[in-house]
This record gives structure tokens, C-alpha cells and sequence, in this order.
């Protein structure tokens, strides 16, 4: 890997290249296979009466008129025929010439458009990833199939947010999930990794083998703290590509059982507030960036009240929010925010609690996952996947069935 | 199948009216509209008080609709149209307008397809065009029509083994149509060689593939053969129309357009062969189109084009007389106009008023329509059988 004191420096003078997005627009039943689409699923629309699968979105069936519903789909597909596309009005697309894309038949049934990747041609099978596009809508990738493909096509690289070479900001280093986070990071090829540790520093702390890594860099960190935030962004090298938050505050206690009030104070201050002034320090940074992305971690119980864990839950639940709305802040500048909820982790902070417990490593891994795939966002392990689950499925029922 | 169609007894089409296209225009597609009037009133004396019915298709109009139209050219028909189909609006309101006339509903309709072309309306037109477009066709490299009919382009030419060559050939023989036509935008003349020269735009879709935007008008007038005698205006009859949407939707690509549903009945009501036809103009947004009608509306068996290209010659004087103005692909495409630019041609040649050079011994013509690329595949197709009044 480079030496990232050899890298790409700021220069406040240059007149920055503007980013665009892929056209905007969509209708209301697109903007409801986005949805699903950012939870890393293909779906496409089927009758509830007649069963057809249809595409592109409609608000009725074809074939019968009944109700659509989402349903996910066998991702195979055959490429019918293709194209290169080598003018076009488009500003985000002009930037990013020649494009290929081409018409798939879908295992599922009907015919799409897709994008193709380079190795694709007519004829060839192939598997279609439902990712977001730079304007955060859902849109069909076909690549070849088995996962066995080059993730450097460009185009491909336009849907996710690759990470050799980029410098990463990861803003609490010093805890479990922030060590195996800049462990699988450097495993991934970043160029710069900056390791935030909240102050004062701690004679353990050289011995985290993480921060021993080439390319990370230690800095003192607390996105509490105003100063502490403004000094440490001032001193990266260079421009910032992605910021990771692993910064959080996991205590018990109620609201009028066993409330304590000086936790729940922290746990707001780190989660939300933290939260929202890093992401709103690092906006901009991020904004000029041609992959800018930002990963929040949140706790699962962000989406419904938990008796036993009532301030994180609330801290967590105002992350979510703050981050929704940061999220379509960014959508303008193409800046990727991506969410990863957690269900209790196998570290400190939860030493007192029985598994199934998410070893930080699989944390990590599943935030790589994410960005290389573009997946807004992801569940780790069986707790938070069972909580999304519930949740989307009757959240007044969830919210009674978790304080049972 | 469906009951054959009442022949068109009782009425004529007339009084070819085309605005002179430009490349870009910062009027409005009203004032457009308005000209096409204008000129048509010059040509044949009609008033406003004698159009009672009045047929209008534009896409740059908005937030008008024939509605607004009305009032903005002081018309009061008892019969009105709006169609938005575009490159087969013309022959959709030729044959509506005829069963009003037929009917007693009107007895003078206009109808005026116009268009502006301001600079940037074009790329502001496409990005709003159709809900499928916006959700499924732009966010996938922004490539307009011309990545569509490249899809389509490309599966046509390995489906049915037509070469570039072939394509060239049309568009050589509209490009040498086009030169006698003053107000053709394009009468540059082109070889085959410049043709497969030119640079890609989507491929296999090269630069003499694609239409030129522009603004423009062009109008016609159905009426009565008593009318028309009286104003002393040059009238045609019409023998048969079809119109079809939507065809084939299972289809997974275009390889044949709603005119192959239709074309028994078309042929069987017009009461002739497609032998006998002296000139054809049919829409061109792109060869493989024009090639694809070929087929389908019976002037050569489907998948045999290549061959049917390659044994005929498609110039005014040739085997069979294409796109005599130049088509879009030379004259332009004033976007709805460009779906009335083929009535209007096909009708002047036959009534000998053409504005370029004329078919020797035209009495027939064939005129086709295909429009709105609602999402894959253009949506609307239409033919009509125009016979000069003996």
C-alpha cells in the first residue's frame, strides 16, 4: 500500500470538481423498491391475485388489475442484448463515459434494463444486484454470476463505495468493535486509517494491536467535544473518504426503575448529538469526495423502546432519526450514509449478557460488506435481524412483544 | 377477429400544410400552431368559422392541451381532439377526424401537430417523459431514444442478420429524397461510406441513425369531397387505416410492431396489395424501424429485409419510393409534427403538390405512424392507404 504521506493533498484554491447525481425522479411505487433495495434485497412487484411478477413498478397488475405486493426474487437473469452508450445530456452520466447497459431477461419473468458489467455480454447469464444508484434509487445491476467478478469495473464501483487507497476515519479505535473495525479496514486495503481514541490516553493503548497496523494513525478523538473534533479533522492528511462512527454508549436502566440520569445524559451526547455534530463536520469533506461515505453503527433497539435499556434505546432511536435526516442531506452530493444495527455485542459492554452475542469481527466485517456492495442498510447477526424483521413486519406489535 | 371496418365513404383528406422547420426556435409550440393555421388559411381560404373540428398533438404545449389550444387560436369546433402519440398521431387523427366527418360530428377538422425546439427542451422533454422512462430507462445511462432503439437495433440485426450496410442504404436513398426538398434541415449528400464512418452515439447506433430535433408544424384538413370541391382543393381518399397499442407485450423485445396484428385487415379493407402501392412513407425515428414496417406492414417477409433492401431501390424513382421528403431522418424530426410530416407527405405526393420532386405516376400511398416509447419499445402504431380523388 501507499505511503499516505505521499498522498493526494488539499488544495483550497482549485476550483473543485462538481459531482453530479444519476437523474432523480421516481415515482412512489420505485421509491418503495428502493426501500427494500437499500436493505440489500431484490424484489419486484407480484399480483395478490393472479400471482404475475411485473416490472418496471406499476399500481396495478397488467394482467388481472389486482393489489401488487413486493416479493423477493431469484436474482438469475439472460442478457437479451446491449449497448454502449456514448452520448448523452445527462450531467452525471457525461462524467462517467462510454456507460453499457443493456436488456435482461429476468429468471423471475419479466424484461428489465439493466446496467452491465464489462465482462457481460448478449447472451450470457447473469445475476442482478437491486443496488442504489449515486441518487440513492434502486437500480439493476447484472453481473456475471457466482460472485465471481471483477469489482474494479468502474461502473460497478459507481454503485459502492470502494476502499483501497481511501482515507478512513474510524472515530472510537479503542473500543472492540473500533479495533476490529480498523483491522478489517487495513484487511481491506484502506490507504490512511485514522484511529480515533477519546482522551486522556491510555498506557494500554500501545499495546492494541490494531493501532500497530501500517497506515493507521492514532488521534486523539471525542466527537463529544467540539474542539477535539475540529483539531482532529484539521490534522488528516489529505482529503477524508469515509468516516465509520463506532462511538457509542451502552448502559441498563429504565425510566422509573433503575433510571440513572447522568448515563442517559452521556448516552444522547455520544449517540445523537456526537452523531450529528460529526456528520455535520464532516459533511462537506465528505461532499468532495467521489465516494464520500459515512457508517453509523446503531443498536437494534433504536427502533422500539426497551424497558431494560431505556436510555440507549432513546439515544439510539434519536441516532436513527438524526441520521435519516443527514442521510438525505448527502443524497444531493452523492455522499453514501449507511446504517448498521446491532444486537448486543460480545464485548464489555455486555459482559453480563447471555448469548447470541455479535463478535465485534463480524461487525466489521459486514460494515466492509456493506460498502462494497453499496447496501444502505444491514443487520448483524440473528438479534438485530430478528428485531428489523418484527419491526418492519408489525412495529406495534414488536413494541409490546420486546417488554414482554 | 373483430368485424371488418365501415369504408371511409364521404370524405377527403386535403391541403398538406408543413411550416419550414428549424433547428432550435425560443417560440412556443402555440405560436408554431399558429403559423400552421395561418398557412393553411393563406393556401385554401378556410376560416375560423369554417373549422368545426380540430384535432391537435404537440409535446411541448405545456400546460396546454387542445383545450387551451381553442381558446389560444379562437377556434370553437363542435369536435375536439387531443392526441399524444405522437410519431402516430398522424394517422390516428386522420382516421378519427374522417369517422367525425363521416358521421355528421364535424365537417371541417384541422388537425395541427406543432413543436418547438427550444435549446435544452429537448433533454428537459426526455427526462419528464413517461413514469416508466423516469423509474426504469433514464437512471440507466441517460441515453434517450437512442439507447432504447440501439437495444432494439442490436437484437433486430443478430435476430435477422441485417447489416449496417442495409440500414446505410435507407438512409443514403432519404438522405438523396431529401435534396429535392427545400425545407429538408439535412441535404448534405451522403454516402454509404460516410454513413458507416460515422462516429457511435449508442451502439450499433451511429450518427446518421439518429433524427435531428427541431421545431415545426405541419397540418392537414379532413373534410367532405363536396367541401373540398368547393374550395378547390387537390384531395385525396382513404382506403383502409389500422392503429394498434401496446402489441406483443410479451414480446421481450421489439421485433415487430402492432402493424404485424393488423396488417390482414388493413390490406383486406383497402382492397389492395402491397404491389400496387406507388409511394410509402413510413416513420423513421431510426432504420431499424423503418425496416422493421417493411416487414410488417407486408412489403417483404418477415426476417427476409435484408434481402428486400438489397434487391430495391427506396429513391424517388426507384422500386419503391420511400420517405420522398427525406423522411425525419433528413427533413428533421419536429417532434409531434414528425408524426404528421408522412401524412402530409404521402397525401402531396399522390395529389401531385410535393415539395420536393415528384413520384412519377403516384395515385397510391402508404402512410405509417409509430410512436411513444413509453418505457422498451415504441407503444402506438398506425397505417393508412391514400388514394388520389380521380
Amino acid at each position: 500500500m501507499s505511503d499516505w504521506r505521499n498522498r493526494e493533498t488539499r488544495d483550497p484554491i482549485a476550483r473543485k470538481k462538481a459531482r453530479h447525481l444519476s437523474p432523480p425522479a421516481r415515482s412512489r411505487a420505485m421509491h418503495a423498491m428502493s426501500a427494500r433495495a437499500a436493505q440489500g434485497r431484490f424484489v419486484l412487484q407480484k399480483c395478490c391475485d393472479c400471482g404475475e411478477i411485473t416490472y418496471p413498478p406499476r399500481d396495478a397488475c397488467p394482467v388481472c388489475w389486482g393489489e401488487l405486493t413486493w416479493q423477493d426474487v431469484p436474482a438469475g437473469a439472460l442478457v437479451l442484448s446491449e449497448t454502449t452508450i456514448r452520448v448523452s445530456t445527462d450531467l452525471y452520466f457525461r462524467d462517467h463515459l462510454p456507460w453499457r447497459m443493456g436488456k435482461v431477461a429476468l429468471d423471475a419473468g419479466p424484461v428489465a434494463l439493466a446496467h452491465l458489467h464489462r465482462d457481460l455480454a448478449t447472451h450470457d447469464r447473469a445475476e442482478i444486484r437491486l443496488m442504489l444508484d449515486r441518487g440513492g434509487n434502486a437500480a439493476l445491476f447484472a453481473v456475471p454470476p457466482n460472485g465471481d467478478f471483477d469489482m474494479a469495473d468502474p461502473q460497478f464501483r459507481e454503485f459502492t463505495v470502494p476502499l483501497k487507497g481511501k482515507t478512513v476515519l474510524v472515530t472510537d479505535a479503542r473500543s472492540a468493535i473500533g479495533q476490529a473495525v480498523v483491522t478489517a479496514l487495513h484487511k481491506a486495503g484502506a490507504g490512511l486509517i485514522i484511529a480515533g481514541i477519546q482522551a486522556p490516553g491510555r498506557q494500554s493503548d500501545t499495546q492494541l494491536a490494531a493501532l500497530q497496523l501500517d497506515n493507521v494513525q492514532s488521534m486523539p478523538l471525542d466527537i463529544v467535544d467540539q474542539v477535539s473534533l475540529a483539531e482532529a479533522l484539521s490534522k488528516i492528511a489529505g482529503p477524508l473518504d469515509l468516516v465509520i462512527n463506532t462511538a457509542r454508549h451502552v448502559r441498563a436502566g429504565g425510566v422509573s426503575i433503575g433510571s440513572n440520569p447522568v448515563e442517559m445524559r452521556r448516552a444522547f451526547e455520544i449517540s445523537a448529538i456526537g452523531m450529528a455534530r460529526l456528520a455535520g463536520a464532516c459533511a462537506p469533506m465528505l461532499a468532495g469526495r467521489p465516494h464520500g461515505a459515512f457508517v453509523d453503527i446503531i443498536s437494534s433497539q433504536a427502533l422500539s423502546g426497551a424497558a431494560d435499556q431505556s436510555a440507549l434505546s432513546a439515544a439510539e432511536a434519536a441516532r436513527l432519526s438524526l441520521l435519516q435526516s443527514f442521510r438525505h442531506e448527502m443524497r444531493s452530493s452523492g455522499v453514501r450514509v449507511l446504517s448498521v444495527f446491532v444486537g448486543p455485542v460480545d464485548d464489555e459492554d455486555h459482559q453480563t449478557m447471555p448469548p447470541p452475542k455479535v463478535a465485534p469481527a463480524r461487525i466489521a466485517a459486514t460494515i466492509v460488506d456493506a460498502l462494497q456492495q453499496g447496501r444502505e442498510q444491514s443487520c448483524v447477526g440473528d438479534v438485530a435481524s430478528d428485531a428489523m424483521a418484527r419491526w418492519l413486519d408489525d412495529p406495534m406489535l414488536y413494541a409490546r412483544e420486546k417488554n414482554l | 377477429m373483430s368485424r371488418a371496418p365501415a369504408p371511409y365513404d364521404g370524405v377527403v383528406v386535403c391541403a398538406p400544410t408543413t411550416v419550414p422547420y428549424v433547428r432550435f426556435s425560443s417560440e412556443s409550440a402555440h405560436w408554431w400552431a399558429g403559423k400552421a393555421l395561418k398557412q393553411l388559411s393563406r393556401d385554401t381560404g378556410v376560416t375560423s368559422a369554417d373549422i368545426d373540428g380540430f384535432c391537435f398533438s404537440s409535446f411541448s404545449s405545456v400546460p396546454d392541451s387542445a383545450v387551451g389550444m381553442t381558446q389560444h387560436l379562437g377556434l370553437t369546433p363542435r369536435w375536439l381532439d387531443h392526441l399524444p402519440t405522437g410519431g402516430a398521431s398522424g394517422v390516428m387523427a386522420m382516421r378519427r377526424a374522417a369517422r367525425a366527418v363521416q358521421c355528421g360530428d364535424a365537417e371541417l377538422v384541422v388537425c395541427v401537430a406543432a413543436d418547438t425546439n427550444q435549446i435544452d427542451s429537448f433533454r428537459h422533454s426526455l427526462s419528464t417523459f413517461s413514469r416508466f422512462s423516469q423509474d426504469a430507462v433514464y437512471p440507466y445511462g441517460f441515453g434517450g431514444p437512442n439507447a432504447t432503439f440501439a437495444l432494439i437495433t442490436d437484437s433486430y440485426m443478430r435476430e435477422f442478420g441485417v447489416s449496417r450496410e442495409d440500414f446505410g442504404k435507407l438512409c443514403v436513398a432519404q438522405r438523396a429524397n431529401a435534396m429535392s426538398n427545400p425545407l429538408a434541415l439535412q441535404r448534405k449528400p451522403l454516402t454509404l461510406e460516410a454513413y458507416l464512418g460515422a462516429r457511435p452515439i449508442a451502439d450499433p447506433v451511429h450518427l446518421f441513425d439518429c433524427v435531428m430535433p427541431c421545431a415545426g408544424a405541419e397540418a392537414f384538413i379532413v373534410t367532405t369531397p363536396e367541401i373540398a370541391a368547393e374550395r378547390g382543393l387537390q384531395a385525396a381518399t382513404i382506403m383502409a387505416t389500422i392503429e394498434r397499442h401496446n402489441a406483443f407485450p410479451e414480446d421481450p423485445v421489439q421485433l415487430r410492431g402492432g402493424w404485424a396484428m393488423d396488417i390482414d385487415t388493413f390490406w383486406n379493407a383497402a382492397g389492395i396489395a402491397p404491389g400496387d402501392v406507388d409511394t410509402l412513407q413510413v416513420y423513421d425515428d431510426y432504420p431499424v424501424i423503418v425496416a422493421m414496417q417493411l416487414e410488417d406492414l407486408g412489403f417483404c417477409e418477415k426476417g427476409k429485409v435484408a434481402e428486400f433492401i438489397q434487391n430495391n431501390s427506396f429513391d424517388l424513382n426507384g422500386d419503391l419510393p420511400l420517405n420522398t421528403n427525406g423522411g425525419q431522418l433528413s427533413a428533421g424530426q419536429a417532434g409531434a409534427a414528425g408524426g404528421f410530416q408522412n401524412v402530409t407527405e404521402g397525401m402531396r405526393q399522390i395529389i401531385r403538390q410535393p415539395l420536393g420532386d415528384q413520384v412519377p405516376d403516384a395515385t397510391i400511398s402508404v402512410v405509417s405512424g409509430f410512436g411513444l416509447v413509453n418505457y422498451d419499445r415504441g407503444v402506438c402504431t398506425g397505417a393508412a392507404a391514400l388514394k388520389a380523388l380521380a
